[in-house]
């Protein structure tokens, strides 16, 4: 039974990641009909940027591991957005007008772009984090010693959720995003500047895709320039698990896609964990292609 | 003169839907544009809105060329649209659909003022405000469109086909609001397939046929019109 919990924090812990990175797919999709393909790789660049930023200014010597966290993560969060901003404006903004098919090439190659980008800056080998920066204790939950970064990295995952989920649904702006994802005929109509909103879609997205690189950095330890590939296929399949253009699908289908390849990975064997993943995409293809919670049907991309 | 379009013309990809129109609108007026479908009434309207792409000619509110603006800054102006089959946001509550329609303003005083005066013209908005508007009836749905462009206080209020639709009971009621929204000082630019009803309601008209505005004039000299009788009023003496 013990294991049966531990892998089920290790899986929360996994699955905030799958829907933080969830969310940006699912917030493009939602207002541009678009799978951002190079969204994986930009929270590869939040892994990387926080491992650069880490070792520069020595934060964790100055103010303390989890200050040092903090500030890290919105250091990245506002980098990756900026990112994010820049890859819309050059690599989808042109497209607006063409065929959604061009749109799809134009992310794949902004994809291949930011992988060699990262393989050129950072060489093509493994990068380790420092892995005495966080504390190693374990809490106690229940009887159960649980690793306290997997109860950070929930945590965080969790409020970044919350936040968001309040920003979209009760303020102006939030409203003005779930409209453009409606109607973005209509929106325009209402005075809205249907740009802008794609644009601060794009920075949300990437921002928290790169929170979740930094965790990952932070939780494993090591960092790749084609991490973001198989962390983003995941995501994807977190995404249509709960229903694409959903954002509460993505969180549920990312915590959800965390649980049960943990679970798999324990019960059935390590294996075949990135297996396990994927069935579970072929099979919500096949039984609901709308997803858990997804009510359109999807489009083709 | 509150609008004037002179020589507008609007592609669809290739192929030229507005051919060099123009036409104009005083201030205080209802104006009705009729014709069949395809005629290119809706596509007048969304260029007034910025959403068509404008190839030729000019659209002025008052001082301001419209042609040149992007369809949001259209809607600071206060020229806003509601566009045919509705279109409401069906995931969004009645209230946060009305609270988009004010999305350019910021004085919420005003915009509280507004949407007391939309649940007072269509009570039944009130009623249902905490409803998701795709459960709504059509005749509720084309309610919210209209109330939703009421809400950013317009000088000019496009309506798109807001009949459509509708059991003859609701058009009338529909059109007397029209006219109460009219009497309290917002021009109207009204699209109609329903022209007998578009015509008593309206003080001048146009009809359009293929991408041409084909005549012009009072609307009660378009309503004994014989040409207009007998292609939009289903002929004499019916």
């Amino acid at each position: 039974m013990e294991e049966f919990f531990q892998q089920l924090t290790n899986g929360l812990a996994v699955g905030g990641i799958y829907a933080l990175i969830a969310l940006g797919y699912t917030m493009v999709y939602g207002v541009m009909k678009l799978i951002n393909f190079a969204h994986g790789d930009l929270f590869t660049i939040g892994a990387y940027l926080g491992l650069t930023l880490l070792l520069s200014f020595g934060l964790f010597d100055k103010i303390g591991p989890l200050a040092a966290v903090g500030v890290l993560a919105i250091m990245v969060m506002i980098l990756v957005a900026i990112i994010g901003a820049l890859l819309e404006r050059v690599a989808y903004k042109p497209l607006r007008r063409s065929p959604r098919l061009t749109a799809v090439v134009s992310a794949l190659g902004a994809s291949i772009f930011f992988q060699n980008t990262i393989m050129a800056i950072y060489s093509p080998k493994f990068l380790v984090y420092p892995h005495d920066i966080l504390p190693k204790m374990a809490v106690n939950i229940l009887g159960l010693d649980v690793p306290i970064i997997r109860i950070l990295m929930f945590l965080t995952s969790l409020a970044l959720m919350a936040a968001l989920y309040f920003f979209i649904q009760k303020t102006k702006i939030g409203t003005a995003i779930r409209a453009a994802a409606i109607d973005q005929g209509a929106a325009k109509l209402m005075g809205i500047n249907v740009d802008r909103v794609i644009m601060l879609v794009f920075c949300i997205g990437p921002a928290l895709g790169g929170a979740a690189g930094l965790m990952v950095g932070l939780y494993y330890g090591q960092v790749n320039f084609s991490m973001g590939w198989m962390y983003g296929l995941k995501a994807f399949t977190a995404a249509i698990l709960g229903g694409i253009g959903n954002i509460p699908g993505a969180m549920v289908g990312g915590l959800l896609l965390g649980v049960i390849e943990a679970l798999g990975a324990a019960y059935i064997s390590i294996a075949w964990k990135d297996a396990i993943a994927f069935c579970v995409l072929i099979l919500i293809l096949i039984v609901r292609p709308t997803g858990l919670l997804g009510e359109r049907v999807a489009e083709k991309v | 003169m509150l609008l004037r379009i002179e020589d507008l013309r609007v592609n669809y990809g290739n192929v030229e839907a507005l051919h060099s129109i123009s036409l104009e609108v005083n201030d205080g007026e209802i104006v009705t544009i009729l014709g069949a479908n395809g005629a290119g009434k809706s596509t007048t309207l969304n260029a007034i809105s910025g959403l068509m792409n404008i190839t030729g000619g000019s659209i002025f509110f008052q001082d301001t060329a419209l042609h040149k603006l992007p369809a949001h800054e259209i809607v600071k102006l206060k020229i806003t649209q509601s566009p045919e089959g509705r279109r409401v946001f069906t995931t969004l509550t009645v209230e946060e659909n009305l609270m988009l329609g004010a999305f350019t303003s910021t004085n919420t005083k005003r915009i509280a003022n507004s949407r007391a005066w939309i649940y007072e013209l269509f009570p039944r908005l009130e009623e249902r405000r905490k409803q998701l508007s795709g459960t709504l009836s059509g005749g509720e749905q084309q309610m919210l469109a209209i109330g939703r462009a009421l809400m950013a206080n317009p000088k000019i209020l496009l309506l798109d086909e807001p009949s459509l639709g509708l059991a003859p009971i609701l058009v009338k009621s529909i059109f007397d609001t029209v006219r109460e929204i009219n009497a309290s000082g917002v021009t109207v630019i009204l699209v109609e397939q329903n022209a007998k009803a578009a015509l008593k309601l309206a003080h001048r008209g146009y009809v359009m046929e293929v991408g041409n505005i084909v005549l012009a004039d009072s609307a009660t000299n378009l309503l004994s019109n014989e040409e207009v009788q007998k292609a939009y009023l289903g002929g004499k003496g019916h």
